[in-house]
């Protein structure tokens, strides 16, 4: 039950671009159709559920025990880098299919920020391993719901008559607003 | 070399403007700009690391090859964010318990990642330096910009002075999420509509 609340919270209370603001540029960038949407959502599902896992092997197994805290971001951004790399390689070889679908938008999570804010806050937190490894599906999936949720309004959007000063980006950020207002009713859920 | 580096410098600030024209360091402008004080903190921090940052990887552009350097400018820029986090805790408690993990994301802030990519790589090191502050003096404008104007409807207030009259009744909603994103959303069209006005001058009186 306690991991079901972790999830929920990840996903849609405490919802990772809607309430903390992170990978907010994929957001912006990568959501005109719901196919490409849905597709960088899977792979940064893929992504932060094993970003979650290393990161907290290394703060755990690592730099606690040397008393390295000082190095966490250092070494976070190091094996965040290294990890992405391995996954296209691994993939290229392995589940080329996979590849395929997610393989633009690979190396574009390197520099996701929600990735590195994930691990930060596993860190900060305290949580367990398995409290981890929810929170991290969570993350990635509540990342997922808001990119694909953008995506369709977007692609009906397309008609609409919009100033000319709001078309792009502006638009986008004042529905992600609105978004951000319906995703707070969720607050009382958990 | 004085001259090169204030055009540098003008070109950053105004016509690539980060935050407005490219769309970059998003995560910061929406989630640290609850109050003027915030934004200006958090893009005082943000240009300590863009100036660093640009200034070391322009002078190591000639030792390091090409297939590692996005790693090596990684390491360079954490480094950097490390020292003003540490800075932050010592000095500033409040300050660096209120921006929380907003600091040690300035990290992944591609703006930074992406002036050293498309900037110092390929600069000498006066050029760099004035598009380093020029980065730097437009992402914190923009940072103290949205943060005023939230702070203003949310709580009244300009950098903690209040500013409207007795009667003003706050809009709570500006200082959460949503208020982020709307704030935002109309800055950034002010900003187009204005751009847009320039162009249509420039065309009149050429």
């Amino acid at each position: 039950m306690e991991f079901v609340v972790l999830f929920v919270t990840a996903a849609i209370v405490n919802n990772f671009v809607l309430h903390y603001f992170v990978g907010i540029c994929p957001y912006v960038g990568v959501s005109k159709e719901v196919g490409a949407a849905a597709s960088m959502g899977l792979a940064v599902i893929f992504v932060m559920t094993l970003a979650g896992i290393a990161g907290w092997l290394i703060n755990n197994l690592v730099l606690m025990p040397l008393g390295l805290g000082i190095l966490e971001y250092v070494s976070y951004v190091v094996v965040i880098a290294s990890l992405v790399q391995l996954v296209e390689l691994f993939l290229k070889k392995a589940i080329p299919a996979l590849y395929r679908t997610l393989g633009i938008f690979l190396p574009l999570i390197t520099s996701n920020c929600a990735i590195l804010f994930l691990v930060l806050m596993l860190a900060l937190e305290e949580y367990g391993f398995l409290e981890s490894v929810f929170f991290s599906l969570g993350a990635g999936v509540g990342f997922t719901i808001a990119i694909v949720l953008m995506a369709g309004i977007r692609e009906q959007l397309e008609q609409a008559d919009i100033p000319r000063a709001f078309r792009g980006a502006a638009v986008t950020m004042a529905i992600a607003g609105i978004m951000a207002l319906a995703f707070s009713g969720f607050a009382g859920l958990v | 070399m004085a001259q090169r580096s204030v055009r540098a410098f003008q070109t950053a600030a105004l016509r690539n403007n980060p935050v407005f024209v490219q769309g970059l360091g998003l995560c910061p402008a929406l989630a640290v700009t609850s109050t003027a004080v915030y934004g200006l903190s958090m893009g005082l921090a943000t240009s300590f690391v863009v100036i660093c940052a640009m200034t070391i990887a322009t002078l190591l552009k000639r030792f390091v090859p090409d297939s590692v350097r996005i790693p090596v400018y990684a390491v360079v820029i954490a480094t950097f964010v490390t020292i003003a986090d540490q800075v932050m805790r010592a000095f500033f408690p409040d300050l660096s318990a209120a921006l929380g993990p907003y600091v040690p994301l300035i990290v992944v802030n591609c703006m930074i990642l992406g002036r050293v990519e498309a900037f110092a790589r390929k600069n000498p090191v006066a050029p760099t330096i004035g598009d380093a502050v020029g980065t730097s003096v437009a992402f914190t404008g923009a940072l103290v910009l949205l943060g005023a104007f939230r702070e203003l409807l949310g709580q009244g207030n300009v950098f903690g002075v209040q500013v409207m009259g007795e009667a003003f009744e706050p809009l709570g909603i500006m200082g959460l999420p949503t208020g982020a994103f709307f704030g935002l959303a109309v800055l950034w069209a002010l900003f187009n509509a204005a751009r847009a006005q320039g162009k249509q001058q420039a065309v009149v009186r050429p």
